[in-house]
């Protein structure tokens, strides 16, 4: 404390209070970051991390509240204020300008130099100079959309260090990256501390706050719970605190029998959106009560085989037979009549209609069906009748079953979505990303309807990019990289870190010799 | 010390009819008040100007059948504009769709030679067809090669516009008409009923508040209206629910292309009695109506309000022509003037926006 008095925090939040229709998402928060240290903020998908950090950043006004930057009581009004004081976010999803390049990213928005003219030269220097300084390599001159992923999170971080940030906010930063670019996106984040920047990571990881973190804040509820060094903790102890209870690491998996095959995928290529090759012959089976884990970096094919597999995309060559129907040449709709569950990646996005009614997306697939046709009109009793039943089934939390989807947390979308998909006992379930940005409640209850499903004879096929749930669920894991199958193994004798370089690109052999 | 007055923007959760309805008011009334500075333009206080107008479209009977005339083509055209809205089809072709309508009503009543009782359906019938097919050429244009619906749509008014003038002045140019640019007179089969002593030709009146009935339940209450809906709500969970979008978008072009076929008959056969020059036959109520199926927030019941209220401002135009001196033109004005801030007041729906002075905790 003595010390505390000496040397005034970087970051102090006092009593900061948000509130949103309806939602208490800061509850009177009180945050102290000390200058030169990695401060995790912990808390589970809706405990008001983000929030908050949106609040430093000058995104969002505080309520109520104060902050103190350098022990001095500021304003931050946007953005750009966020910037004059030296405070720079690295945001979960990208802010960044595909077909520019990384340089002009870089200096997009920053009047600097004389006139309207750009100074290429200095620029560069400068991005070279930080890049070489914290690890950051990336090409200036490379158009943002041919980098991967974890490249464009570098540029997101020079972006921040080229406006001279001294505090560096990162939102969940690793949720997108190999374990081995994770452990790289470290080092750097160390680098940067020893030379003075403090970092606020925000993360619902706890193996990340065990590894990277001097210090943690745990946020639960809009509340912060506590602040207390890392080195003191244990993750179970974290992870209490974080969710207000006990935390079961281990999923129970049931040891099922694996039944006959039902999918068949052959030399399967197809291309993404922008016409180029995603699927490179990829080929498998699924059994039935089974999960097939697929493992990889986003964008390494995982969205263009669960799009071809659903209807939704083209192949360009092979086949993929459930039975003797070939998905890669049915439409959408066919799939889903044959039996085929589809949990999609963006679950708002694609798997609801936001402005409609927890019932109408209920029968976003069915409202054909028998069940729920009268003439030519739509069975609107049949349909509060399934609505309700859903909702018990799936605890879909809501006022009613007229409540537009929009209005519902992303853990009730979600069993939304499940709810629909599962109900008429599907052979063969496509799951993409089922659990991501959910709590640990939601993300448990989903799991267990996962392993409830395979249980009963479906075979899944999970794309995740979370590799832990992928261990925990799978009984094959089967890891995409550039479109290609690097290799299936089963889940019981898995490798995490022979899995992360087969991610990264080594075939199984290589690793194994 | 006084704090500062803050501003502050919050989302808002699905905003009730009643919020809907108010801020739909504030658009209308906002636009009120920016006409009534081009009225004191013209050296004519906004009131009186305001005054005259009401007074002319409602104070009379004279007054009340001209605004139900002007209404009943904006009332046909604004439903199936609200059906192609729902559907995220942005038709600002229904000015062309209604002339290719008349054409074919004119074409029916002047060559076809049906017999007298079957005439008028057969012209219903067959403006209904041809609109739909000038509303559906955009739609597959959209639907099959992705091409920017509002471009083919508003482009294909000018065709149709130029096809009319051509046969005015060519081919249909009528020869008892002593070279004016007009067609021959429909005969009298052609010719549809009026209300005495009016101009309101009620069976094109009727077949639009029928259409506006059937539209409703159409689009709320069966399978496929449903899955008009979702395509124009979320259009990739469509396609994730195998709905096909190219269908439902040239299904409710079809539709919306129809209707306003079936107010180019209204028009011809109701008003004009032969087929003459474009600015005569329509006077842009394919473009009001785009306004009359956004106020109604793409609601064909409400289609039947709104449409009214432009036909009082459109009779309000008739009525500042002759009894102020100004320009007819001054309605679009104020046309204009409700789209932009309709279209301004969005934001409105999705944010909620206090000003106010912080309370202390």
């Amino acid at each position: 404390m003595a010390a505390d008095a000496v040397v005034p925090h970087a970051v102090e939040l006092k009593g900061v209070v948000k509130r949103f229709p309806g939602v208490l998402a800061n509850d009177h928060v009180d945050l102290a970051v000390r200058r030169g240290e990695i401060h995790c903020l912990l808390g589970e998908n809706g405990a008001g991390k983000t929030t908050l950090m949106r609040i430093l950043y000058g995104l969002y006004q505080p309520d109520e509240g104060e902050l103190l930057l350098n022990g001095e009581a500021v304003r931050i009004s946007s953005p750009k204020a966020a910037l004059a004081h030296r405070i720079g976010m690295v945001h979960q999803h990208f802010h960044l300008v595909p077909t520019l390049s990384v340089e002009e990213n870089i200096v997009l928005g920053l009047s600097e130099g004389t006139g309207p003219f750009l100074r290429p030269r200095r620029t560069r220097e400068k991005i070279n100079r930080l890049a070489g300084e914290y690890g950051l390599q990336v090409d200036p001159t490379a158009k943002v959309w041919q980098l991967s992923v974890g490249q464009q999170q570098r540029v997101e971080i020079l972006k921040a260090l080229y406006r001279d940030a001294d505090i560096l906010i990162m939102d969940e930063p690793t949720s997108v990256l190999t374990p081995q670019e994770v452990e790289a996106l470290f080092g750097t984040l160390r680098t940067l501390v020893d030379d003075g920047l403090t970092i606020i990571f925000i993360t619902h990881k706890l193996d990340e706050v065990m590894e990277v973190s001097d210090r943690v804040t745990v946020l639960r509820k809009g509340k912060a719970i506590a602040t207390v060094d890392t080195s003191a903790m244990t993750k179970a102890e974290l992870a209490k605190m974080m969710v207000g209870r006990d935390v079961v690491f281990r999923i129970e998996k049931e040891a099922t029998e694996r039944g006959d095959r039902i999918l068949a995928v052959v030399d399967l290529h197809a291309r993404n959106d922008r016409g180029l090759p995603a699927l490179r012959g990829v080929s498998f089976e699924l059994f039935s009560g089974e999960i097939l884990g697929i493992a990889g970096v986003s964008g390494n094919g995982q969205h263009e085989l669960s799009e071809v597999l659903t209807g939704l995309r083209r192949a360009t060559h092979g086949t993929a037979m459930l039975e003797t129907f070939d998905l890669a040449g049915c439409s959408a709709r066919q799939i889903a009549d044959l039996g085929v569950a589809h949990v999609p990646t963006e679950r708002i996005r694609m798997g609801t209609v936001p402005t409609m009614s927890i019932r109408e997306n209920l029968i976003l697939k069915s409202y054909r069906s028998p069940e729920f046709r009268r003439w030519i009109f739509l069975d609107e009793k049949a349909a509060t009748r399934s609505a309700s039943d859903a909702m018990r089934e799936y605890q879909i939390s809501a006022p009613n079953d007229g409540t537009a989807a929009k209005n519902l947390s992303g853990g009730n979308i979600q069993r939304l979505v499940l709810a629909r998909e599962l109900c008429g006992s599907p052979r063969f379930v496509v799951a993409a990303h089922p659990t991501y940005g959910l709590d640990v409640g939601a993300t448990e209850q989903i799991r267990q309807v996962l392993l409830d499903q395979r249980k009963r004879g479906a075979g899944i096929l999970l794309i995740s990019e979370d590799l832990d749930e992928i261990v925990q669920l799978s009984d094959r894991i089967l890891v995409l990289f550039d479109g290609q199958v690097m290799g299936i193994v089963d889940a019981a004798d898995a490798d995490l870190e022979e899995i992360g370089l087969m991610m990264a690109g080594s075939h199984r052999r290589e690793v194994a010799a | 010390m006084k704090r500062p007055t803050w501003i502050q923007i919050d989302r808002r959760p699905s905003p009730s009819p009643r919020v809907v309805f108010g801020i739909s008011l504030l658009a209308i009334v906002a636009a009120l008040v920016v006409a009534g500075i081009f009225f004191q333009a013209y050296g004519v206080s906004a009131f009186r100007a305001y005054g005259d107008i009401l007074r002319g479209a409602l104070g009379s009977k004279l007054g009340i059948t001209e605004t139900v005339r002007r209404m009943i083509p904006l009332l046909v055209i604004g439903i199936g504009l609200a059906v192609a809205f729902r559907a995220l089809f942005w038709n600002i072709g229904a000015e062309g769709q209604l002339l290719i309508g008349a054409i074919a009503a004119s074409g029916i009543a002047l060559f076809s030679g049906i017999p007298g009782p079957l005439m008028i359906p057969a012209m219903f019938v067959g403006g209904f067809l041809a609109g739909a097919l000038w509303g559906a050429v955009p739609a597959i244009l959209k639907a099959r090669l992705g091409i920017n619906d509002v471009i083919t749509t508003l482009m294909l008014n000018y065709v149709a516009i130029y096809i009319v003038e051509w046969l005015i002045h060519g081919p249909w140019k009528g020869p008892t008409m002593r070279g004016f640019a007009y067609s021959d007179p429909f005969p009298s089969a052609a010719v549809l009923p009026v209300i005495a002593g009016t101009r309101i030709h009620w069976p094109t009146l009727m077949l639009g508040l029928l259409a506006a009935v059937i539209a409703f339940i159409w689009v709320t209450r069966t399978r496929q209206g449903f899955e008009i809906r979702v395509v124009g709500e979320n259009p990739d969970a469509a396609r994730y629910s195998g709905i096909s979008q190219a269908k439902i978008t040239i299904l409710a072009m079809v539709v919306s292309g129809g209707l306003a076929g079936v107010a180019g008959v209204g028009e011809v056969a109701g008003i004009h009695h032969m087929l003459l020059s474009p600015t005569h036959i329509s006077m842009g109520y394919g473009y009001t109506a785009i306004i009359v199926a956004w106020l109604a927030r793409r609601n064909p019941l409400a289609v039947i309000a709104t449409s009214f209220l432009f036909g009082v401002i459109m009779r309000g135009g008739d009525v500042i022509k002759v009894s102020l001196g100004l320009p007819f033109q001054l309605v679009n004005v104020f046309n204009g003037l409700i789209l932009f801030f309709l279209i301004g007041s969005e934001i409105l729906m999705r944010y909620r926006i206090r000003i106010g002075r912080r309370v202390e905790a």
